[in-house]
């Protein structure tokens, strides 16, 4: 064994442009948390600094944190990823987790320890600062935002302003709620109508010249009720960014509900006053905002182009045929860039894990590999290495191979998101971190990421009401709870069909209720009732999207017909004929619901 | 209470190192296994493999290996290893309980000593057997019965160094969790004392109580944190020498953190 970070970082590594670190925070997070053990700060105001700082609680207990590290647009920087493998060895669990909205989470970290966390993420630049709490949450972008063929211009460089702007900004320390940005490169990859603002890049061309701007969607989001953003208007202007930004936080601040937390994300406030009276104000109030600076505000967004250089090769070609499963990875975890000659790759994780000593291999591959020398988080829980050269995939795929990051599939159905569940989270009530990571090993197995009709389609899995597995937006989603045969009980997950985030969002459609262990067999039939029905140029997404629309002719007419069907396959035993199916997955003991207080709301 | 060495050193620098074995004032023991170093070591190095050691580690017969590497009470030692200091620092407290206390640890790996590109040969050197005396220092050991009375004393910090996983799975009631990850820095088998000592003194490992370190089996990891919680002047240490595995073995009672799949939280 070697210590991880006796690596030394090559001479011309790619550096972040920003610094989002502070030192000074470090030190009065532990002078707090001595303070709260003496009981000089009390629980409730304790808890808000905590979570203001990115450190959130965990499954049961006081004595650790979890800690969420932002990472502004998704952009990753290897010598950032070994300081995280760094940093989960001392002091997590030798693994880290990749959330579904950028952000690395270190788990069971001592509280004691957290400011020791933040020391060291200083070293690299990175910090946690609001990444929970009632703040502006981290800023994402789509990993494909700078590459992608159908995007109008790289929306990265607004992204990374706007986390700028709002960091440690006074007017985003208090909000009623937390609240998202997302940006995206187009319709299909982003997630703009399912979050607080959402934007697209758009350039309108006004008298011969073209002028860049977005189209904002506001008050969408995910959670135990979840709604559909609102397009603001026709085009926003570039330069008018930060004064909606400001203009819809300001609202928010101002009317958001400030008592009940369980509705009181702005999407509540939206629906509450009727789309036109909110979009009415926010108009109104981004003249406000911009009449009223007194100095003049602007994002600044850098422009500086990022440097392509393709990695030197230090040793030649070998001239090795490409290994096995190369053709299948190549078609379910590539995307080809719109620069000629480069791949993005995408790397899968199960339930957005990742080892200490692969995050350092995956480093290693960042400067071996990406022509941009960084990296980009995506929107489920994976990672993309981008301006890859061609020439160099069948290498990186031997590579990816060697340290266990080549699984297939990760552009496709079969890789699941599962939230942290039981592992880890205080309102968790099943296991859906694990159940995840099931799924993808049965698809992979069944092979099912090379089938052309399923790829479009998502699997998402939250072990909660609440909406952090994303489950309203999947094809096929799932929620956790507990069921009860008598005084057994046991995990059982309210699945909903045809959700989806593209530019025909909706939520999906509750169909039953399905025992853990039985969701596997229950996709497995759903895919085969597809197979059985499906016209010549169906996918599985728009089969079920026809089906839950109620515009379907085959003899599965309605999602009641699919519900029909599974019926009998989610009908419970008793605990005599099958033991296993009163454990949930990883656990050896009797299931039985248990949560803890929640802290999503500060 | 027992002092490392006078001057209260735990590690050597590289640059001592070099000129103590240039001075051919010193003896250094490389616990790396018999084949590693038979292929390269730091010259003058004798060679004693932590697992040899452990096939019996009675005083008695500790006593006939000190002596037979050409150590007598006087002769200052230098230990490494290239495993993060770890099972150096198994050997170095052996040492020190037989009675030896002129015995510092390498503060880096052998990995780092030759990527820095210092030198190394194959050479074994002979040596002259002397007498070392015994002198058994029974304060720095904790024995199962000792930590059985001694762990729910105010005034004892029980700390388990082994993975942060391991600990919540199943730990000696009482203890805190302080991975030996924790102790290193950058190339550095310790890290700097002032570091050492915030990231102690967060957790509450200060002043006067008495600690006892305790690993999976053998006390190698813990004996790292042995001699890290040295290097920041708490010099009421003890090793629990025969760890977890013997804990367990002996059915004493242990702790888990309840409710939680973690497990399934690790990517292996």
């Amino acid at each position: 064994m070697t210590i991880s970070n006796l690596k030394q970082s090559r001479p011309d590594s790619a550096k972040p442009k920003i610094d989002w670190a502070k030192v000074e925070e470090a030190d009065n997070f532990a002078k707090t948390v001595k303070l709260f053990r003496q009981g000089r700060y009390d629980a409730d105001s304790f808890r808000r600094f905590r979570l203001q700082h990115g450190a959130y609680g965990t499954r049961m207990t006081g004595d650790y944190a979890m800690v969420r590290v932002k990472i502004p647009a998704g952009e990753i920087y290897p010598h950032q990823l070994e300081k995280i493998s760094q940093l989960s060895e001392q002091f997590s669990i030798g693994s880290a987790h990749f959330s579904t909205r950028e952000n690395i989470q270190l788990h069971w970290v001592v509280l004691e320890d957290v400011s020791e966390i933040f020391r060291g993420l200083t070293e690299v630049g990175l910090t946690s600062r609001e990444a929970c709490g009632n703040t502006v949450r981290n800023v994402m972008c789509s990993p494909l935002s700078g590459v992608c063929s159908d995007e109008e211009f790289d929306s990265t460089p607004y992204a990374l302003a706007t986390a700028r702007f709002f960091l440690r900004n006074p007017m985003a320390q208090n909000l009623p709620r937390k609240f998202k940005f997302n940006f995206t490169c187009c319709e299909k990859h982003g997630m703009v109508r399912m979050v607080d603002v959402g934007l697209i890049p758009q350039i309108r061309e006004i008298d011969g010249t073209s002028q860049r701007g977005f189209k904002i969607f506001l008050g969408g989001g995910l959670g135990n009720k979840s709604f559909v953003g609102h397009q603001l208007e026709e085009f926003t202007p570039e330069e008018d960014l930060v004064y909606t930004s400001m203009a819809v936080l300001r609202i928010f601040d101002r009317l958001g509900d400030r008592k009940n937390m369980a509705r009181n994300r702005m999407r509540y406030l939206v629906n509450d006053m009727g789309w036109e009276k909110f979009q009415n104000l926010v108009l109104k109030e981004r003249a406000i905002v911009r009449a009223t600076q007194s100095v003049i505000t602007q994002l600044e967004v850098d422009h500086t182009p990022n440097e392509i250089k393709r990695p030197i090769r230090i040793s030649d070609e070998s001239g090795e045929a490409a290994p096995e499963g190369y053709a299948r990875w190549l078609k379910t975890n590539t995307v080809k860039q719109k620069q000629s000659g480069y791949s993005s790759i995408f790397i899968t994780l199960e339930a957005g894990d990742i080892t200490a000593s692969q995050l350092d291999a995956l480093a290693d591959l960042i400067r071996d590999f990406s022509s941009e020398g960084k990296a980009r988080f995506g929107f489920v829980q994976n990672v993309a290495l981008r301006y890859v050269h061609e020439d160099d995939l069948p290498r990186l795929y031997s590579k990816l191979l060697e340290v266990g990051l080549a699984k297939s599939g990760a552009l496709t159905m079969t890789a699941p998101i599962g939230c942290s569940g039981t592992t880890s989270c205080n309102l968790a009530l099943t296991n859906s971190h694990r159940l995840a990571k099931e799924i993808q090993r049965k698809l992979l197995e069944l092979k099912f990421d090379e089938d052309d009709d399923l790829s479009d389609s998502s699997i998402k899995i939250s072990g909660c009401p609440n909406s952090c597995g994303q489950h309203g937006i999947a094809t096929i989603g799932f929620f956790g709870g507990g069921g009860r045969v008598g005084k057994d009980m046991y995990a059982n997950y309210q699945m909903s069909l045809g959700g989806r985030s593209d530019g025909d969002t909706m939520l999906g459609q509750t169909c039953l209720r399905v025992p853990a262990k039985r969701v596997i067999p229950v996709i497995l039939k759903i895919i085969e009732l597809f197979k059985q029905n499906k016209k010549s140029d169906d996918n599985l997404q728009s089969w079920i999207h026809r089906v839950v629309n109620n515009n379907e002719d085959s003899e599965i007419k309605s999602i009641n017909d699919i519900k029909k069907v599974l019926e009998p396959l989610v009908v419970p035993p008793t605990k005599e004929e099958d033991p296993d199916f009163y454990l949930d997955y990883g656990d050896d003991t009797s299931y039985h619901t248990k949560t803890g207080k929640g802290e999503c709301a500060a | 209470m027992c002092c490392l060495t006078d001057s209260g050193k735990i590690t050597t620098d590289v640059d001592s190192l070099r000129s103590e074995i240039r001075d051919k004032s010193i003896r250094v023991i490389d616990v790396r296994r018999e084949d590693d170093y038979k292929q390269d070591h730091i010259p003058t190095a004798v060679n004693l493999p932590l697992a040899n050691l452990l096939s019996d580690d009675s005083p008695e017969r500790i006593l006939k290996l000190i002596n037979a590497m050409g150590i007598d009470n006087e002769t200052p030692v230098v230990v490494y290893d290239d495993t993060f200091g770890a099972l150096a620092s198994r050997v170095a407290w052996t040492l020190e309980y037989i009675g030896h206390s002129d015995v510092t640890l390498l503060e880096t790996t052998y990995g780092h000593w030759k990527s820095l590109g210092l030198e190394s040969d194959s050479n074994i050197p002979e040596i002259q057997s002397k007498e070392h005396s015994m002198n058994l220092q029974p304060n720095i050991l904790a024995t199962s019965d000792y930590l059985e009375s001694a762990k729910d004393r105010d005034d004892v910090i029980l700390i388990d160094n082994r993975e942060r996983l391991n600990y919540l799975e199943q730990h000696i009631p009482g203890a805190i969790s302080l991975p030996y990850r924790t102790l290193a820095s950058n190339n550095k088998i310790l890290r700097p004392k002032e570091d050492m000592k915030r990231l102690l003194e967060n957790r509450g490992v200060t002043g006067n109580s008495e600690i006892i370190t305790y690993c999976g089996s053998v006390g190698t990891l813990s004996g790292l944190a042995y001699y890290a919680l040295k290097s920041v002047d708490l010099p009421n240490t003890k090793l629990y020498v025969r760890s977890f595995k013997e804990w367990k073995n002996l059915q004493k009672p242990t702790a888990k953190q309840e409710d939680a799949s973690y497990w399934d939280l690790s990517a292996e």
